[in-house]
């Protein structure tokens, strides 16, 4: 059917579609960062916002204000928005917008799993919960004593359960590290989503291939960078890689075995579409790394406004918004801690 | 004045070296305390130089700290704190409590220690955020390393500033009350002493007056007595005869009556 969404794709999801593009325009510019970077206190820097699309949510805030309910509330207008997309959606479109907030449901999944075991309190935990990650019977998650229990009585019943069974076996639930296991059920849940994403076919196919390759990509590298040095061998590392991407398998071969960081970006320079961003890195500076990605990525999702009916602007939508979120986070963040000269290591313009 | 800043004591010579004794002690103990005080003094100067250095580097490495955590937020994503707090279950950093010892005076004194053995906390932020995270702890460990010398050296400073307080009163008492006087006792002791030895003399020869006069009328009187006795035989001839030298010679004492033939107890000589 490539090619042909354009005589059907409006008749179910054309409205949903000029709301999400109708956000772009919503999305703080350049010169927004701009007035955002010269504010001396956050109170300046609430009041540029009052200005933007963020309005609303804090206007009414009370005065002395914090980087945290800053960010509180422009997370909030983004789950806003989304839930507002949800509920119109049709079938598929409501799968693929369930399908992107997975990855905030494993968080929190892992997040409230690790506070039971804990003995922390469930409300207290559920209130640190990323909303977009929420579903019906996380509540319920506390309940459980272990692991075992947990998945028989809660996550049997969640759209993670296939990424727990297919994975984790029992033994593993008691007793793998966390960090071990939130990557494991990232890695499925990314597999699921490229699968889905082609089982829908034509543009979102093409779109949103792109973007999780890019997606588990970064996973790989991050992966691989951040467990130089300790005890995860290469065998456990290489389960973490998902299996799709512009470096499966060969990258994924190297990547593993790599043991510095010139090795990583050895190997990684052999992909010619990451090969421009590490030029752009001098020799040493793994720190300039992430924002680098963060550029690649936003780059990738304003492309994906580009082309139209397709659903990879839902996805785009989302880390975008997230992407300025961080944005807002990092300057607020700068100018609360009288860091000025840093704010421009941190944000990434997004239009 | 000097009545009053003194000792209340029996001017007597026993007294007097009792008093030296004591004042001896007093200026040994004053040269000790001083020096004790000086020691103290040097080392609460160097403490305090060590104060302020820690206190300037304390803002930066505060600031960095914050910083990289506000990295690790912007890499990690918000929620990381969570993950953090949730996987810690001891102390890693731990602190060491010790006396140190300076011129007598007890310092306690902190150390910081790193327990030994890597945490699970490698793998936080595997998927993202790892490197800025263990960056972040990195930062976070120096700035408590920092501030437990900080609070090290603010506790011995506090100690030491007591200590100096109470040696430099003792000091200053020493030197300006008990040495003082001591001091003006014994000088209250000495004069006493001349004084008493003045008026033993004084009384001495007042005795010894009284005793001459006493001889002097005795002897005026005997005299007396002999012209009487010579008028009287004069008064028989009616006509006295020319006996000039003799009536001048028994004028003169005569020789067995000298000072020296009486035996006198307070006399002496």
């Amino acid at each position: 059917m490539y090619g042909f969404e354009m005589m059907s794709f409006n008749i179910k999801d054309g409205f949903l579609e000029g709301v999400v593009r109708s956000h772009r325009t919503g999305m703080l510019t350049v010169a927004d960062y701009n007035n955002l970077s010269q504010c001396e206190t956050l109170e300046d820097i609430k009041l540029n916002l009052t200005a933007t699309d963020y309005g609303p949510y804090l206007v009414n805030e009370a005065s002395p204000i914090y980087t945290a309910t800053i960010v509180d509330r422009c997370t909030q207008k983004l789950v806003n928005d989304w839930n507002y997309m949800r509920t119109q959606a049709d079938e598929n479109l409501a799968m693929f917008m369930d399908y992107c907030t997975y990855g905030h449901m494993i968080d929190n999944v892992v997040l409230i799993v690790t506070g039971t075991l804990h003995e922390r309190d469930v409300q207290e935990l559920l209130d640190k919960c990323h909303p977009l990650g929420m579903f019906d019977s996380i509540a319920t998650l506390a309940v459980a004593q272990n692991m075992r229990e947990l998945y028989r009585l809660v996550l049997v019943d969640t759209p993670l359960a296939p990424y727990f069974s297919e994975n984790l076996t029992h033994e593993d639930l008691d007793e793998m590290n966390i960090e071990i296991m939130r990557n494991t059920l990232y890695k499925a849940y990314l597999d699921d989503f490229a699968a889905f994403c082609q089982k829908l076919g034509s543009t979102t196919a093409e779109i949103m291939g792109d973007m999780l390759a890019f997606e588990t990509d970064r996973r790989a590298l991050n992966i691989t960078l951040n467990s130089i040095g300790t005890e995860l061998t290469r065998d456990d590392r290489k389960k973490l890689y998902s299996n799709f991407g512009l470096l499966y398998p060969h990258g994924h071969n190297e990547l593993a075995m790599a043991e510095d960081f010139d090795q990583i970006r050895s190997a990684m320079e052999k992909v010619p579409a990451y090969s421009g961003i590490f030029s752009k890195l001098g020799y040493g500076e793994s720190q300039m790394l992430d924002k680098l990605l963060y550029e690649e990525e936003v780059k990738k999702c304003v492309d994906c406004y580009e082309q139209q009916f397709h659903y990879g602007v839902f996805y785009a939508y989302m880390k975008l918004r997230e992407q300025e979120i961080r944005n807002i986070m990092w300057v607020s963040e700068c100018v609360a801690q009288d860091q000025k000269g840093r704010i421009a290591d941190g944000i990434v313009y997004l239009f | 004045m000097s009545s009053q800043n003194r000792l209340v004591v029996v001017p007597t010579v026993t007294v007097l070296t009792v008093m030296k004794a004591r004042l001896i002690g007093a200026t040994k103990g004053h040269a000790l305390l001083k020096k004790k005080a000086d020691a103290l003094t040097m080392r609460f100067r160097q403490l305090l130089k060590e104060i302020i250095d820690a206190k300037e580097n304390l803002g930066s490495t505060m600031k960095g700290s914050f910083f990289a955590y506000t990295e690790a937020q912007y890499a990690a994503g918000e929620n990381i704190k969570h993950t953090i707090m949730d996987n810690v279950d001891t102390a890693v950093v731990k602190v060491r409590g010790d006396l140190d010892n300076v011129a007598g005076v007890k310092i306690p004194r902190f150390e910081s220690f790193v327990l030994p053995g890597e945490t699970k906390m490698d793998l936080t932020g595997l998927g993202r955020g790892g490197q800025q995270l263990q960056s972040c702890r990195k930062a976070y460990l120096s700035a408590v390393e920092l501030l437990v010398q900080l609070a090290n050296l603010q506790t011995a400073f506090l100690t030491l500033d007591e200590a100096l307080k109470v040696t430099n009163r003792r000091v200053n008492a020493l030197e300006n009350v008990v040495k003082p006087k001591l001091e003006n006792t014994i000088s209250y002791i000495k004069a006493e002493l001349d004084e008493l030895e003045r008026e033993e003399f004084f009384r001495l020869k007042k005795v010894q007056k009284n005793k001459q006069k006493k001889q002097m009328a005795q002897m005026a009187e005997d005299a007396a007595a002999a012209a009487a006795g010579e008028k009287a035989e004069a008064g028989d001839l009616k006509m006295p005869p020319f006996n000039g030298p003799q009536g001048q010679q028994g004028v003169q004492p005569p020789t067995n009556s000298s000072l020296l033939n009486y035996k006198e107890d307070d006399l002496l000589f």
